[in-house]
């Protein structure tokens, strides 16, 4: 057995310490071939995303405490942007989320946006997978950013909900762009701020000017007062994503495979030269890039 | 290096956890905030759920003297002895030999500059690299101050 294999076999067997150590070489990019996740209706990958400060984490924080009185295993991955100039990065998501350090039951990584040669989207997704083979039921992705590119980060996860709150309206900017579409739920947090409730009027507003009918529900929740959690829940679990969405979603998923087997392959500096020289085309670069 | 940035027991003071925590990063590292009073078992899950390279310890309560050596303590029996433990805060001139054979690397009282110790990380991390281990369990006594 090499090294990797045995690292995998035991974190199979419940080896916290060697999951842990098998995240951060899928982190650097290394591949890891796993069993195909189990076949289970309680497992499941939540994508939360939205702009910095709305309250993410906190409402995290509510999940996991959710779950965890369901008896429940709960793993987090919680990115936060590294400093382009420094490559430097620091990850506060775990101080909102007090019940993250309750016990055993749940596991908390603090991952920042640099590194992942491969592209972080496919690397979240290799960590969910060894998450879920590992035994841990429910997996929340936090991913900060309102542009098109983060809510794209967790195309992979089986539900997505898209956070704003009082005072942003970053979520009618989305609409606007079109990548409202993945996600399965809109929550306003932060419903104790009387703002929010106009945030939420106006997000509605925006939907019903929209063409598809099943736009995502609108929730207003309060993850401070821990107000309304019990119902967000609820609608994560019982929302079926329309047959539109979960096409887009498929996209979604091709598109970082895609990406992360041109950026992984071997050849990709030698290709990019030969581009530069003018010796190959782009399309004879991409053929041998996906070869 | 990943280093986790925590504020052990009942101690509220965390300005300065938070002043070097950001310092950190702007000198490259990847540094995890735990927030304030985590208990020795949280630090070291913690620790070893992020998988970091390092521990830095915040206190200005006077409990170090109970809370490191616990800490250390849990690092080495949950095999994580590898992992290299430095403080900061109020620490007496009279514990420092105590907080060193405990397995501590270097301690940062107030006025500390950043320089030095972004400085220290970088001996630390050329030591791994040379194949001289500064984790809490690699007793060969070197340590920064
Ligand atoms: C500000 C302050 C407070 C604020 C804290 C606000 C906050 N959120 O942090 C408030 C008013 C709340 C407070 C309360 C108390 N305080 Co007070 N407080 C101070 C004071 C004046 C300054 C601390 C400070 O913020 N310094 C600025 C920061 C940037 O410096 P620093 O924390 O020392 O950090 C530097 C280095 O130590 C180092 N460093 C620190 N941590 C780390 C970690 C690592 C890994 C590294 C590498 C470096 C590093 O780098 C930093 C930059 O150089 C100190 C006295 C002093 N001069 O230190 C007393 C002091 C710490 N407090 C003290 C006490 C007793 C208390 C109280 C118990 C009651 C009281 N008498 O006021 C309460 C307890 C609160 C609690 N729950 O724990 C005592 C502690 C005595 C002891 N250790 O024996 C001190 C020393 C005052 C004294 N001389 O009596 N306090
Ligand atoms: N008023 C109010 N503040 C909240 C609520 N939820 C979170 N916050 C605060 O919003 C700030 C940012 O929270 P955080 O969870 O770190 O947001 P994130 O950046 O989206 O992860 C913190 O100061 C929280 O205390 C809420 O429901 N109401
Ligand atoms: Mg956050």
């Amino acid at each position: 057995m090499t090294e990797k294999e045995k690292l995998l076999h035991s974190a199979l067997e419940g080896s916290r310490r060697d999951l842990s150590r098998l995240l951060s070489m899928i982190e650097k990019g290394e591949e890891l071939s796993m069993p195909e996740r189990e076949e289970n209706p309680d497992y499941m990958i939540l994508g939360i995303t939205g702009p910095p400060g709305v309250g993410k984490s906190t409402l995290v924080g509510r999940i996991i405490s959710y779950w965890k009185e369901r008896g429940k295993k709960v793993a987090v991955l919680a990115i936060d942007p590294s400093s382009p100039r420094t490559g430097g990065a620091l990850l506060g998501d775990r101080v909102r989320m007090d019940s993250a350090n309750s016990g055993e039951g749940v596991f908390v990584r603090s991952l920042s946006t640099r590194g992942n040669p491969g592209g972080i989207s496919a690397s979240l997704m290799a960590m969910s997978k060894l998450l879920s083979c590992c035994g841990w039921e429910k997996i929340i992705i936090e991913t900060v950013g309102s542009g098109q590119s983060e809510i794209k980060i967790v195309a992979f996860a089986d539900k997505i909900v898209l956070v704003d709150g009082p005072d942003r309206g970053d979520i009618i900017q989305a609409e606007k762009a079109g990548i409202i579409e993945l996600a399965d739920l809109v929550v306003v947090n932060k419903s104790d701020v009387p703002s929010a409730l106009k945030v939420a009027e106006n997000i509605r507003s925006a939907f019903s000017f929209s063409n598809e009918n099943d736009s995502p529900e609108v929730l207003l929740v309060s993850a401070e007062r821990n107000d309304g959690i019990e119902e967000m829940m609820e609608l994560i679990q019982s929302s079926e994503s329309p047959l539109w969405r979960s096409r887009i979603k498929i996209r979604e998923r091709l598109l970082s495979l895609w990406d992360h087997r041109l950026m992984s392959s071997p050849k990709l500096n030698q290709v990019i030269d030969d581009i530069e020289t003018g010796s190959i085309s782009l399309e004879d670069g991409l053929d041998i890039l996906s070869g | 290096m990943k280093i986790v940035m925590a504020k052990p027991g009942l101690d509220g003071h965390d300005r300065g956890a938070k002043v070097i925590a950001r310092a950190l990063r702007d000198g490259g590292h990847e540094v995890v905030y735990t927030g304030l009073r985590r208990t020795p078992e949280e630090i070291s899950r913690i620790v070893m759920d992020e998988d970091a390279t390092a521990l830095g310890l915040s206190t200005l309560s006077g409990a170090h003297d109970v809370l490191v050596p616990r800490i250390c303590e849990l690092l080495r029996e949950s095999g994580m002895g590898h992992v290299m433990v430095f403080l900061g805060g109020i620490i007496p001139e009279r514990d420092h030999e105590k907080m060193f054979s405990e397995g501590v690397r270097a301690i940062f009282g107030p006025g500390s500059r950043t320089e030095e110790i972004l400085a220290f990380l970088g001996k630390s991390e050329s030591r791994i690299e040379n194949n001289q281990p500064v984790g809490v369990f690699n007793d060969d006594g070197w340590h920064w101050n």
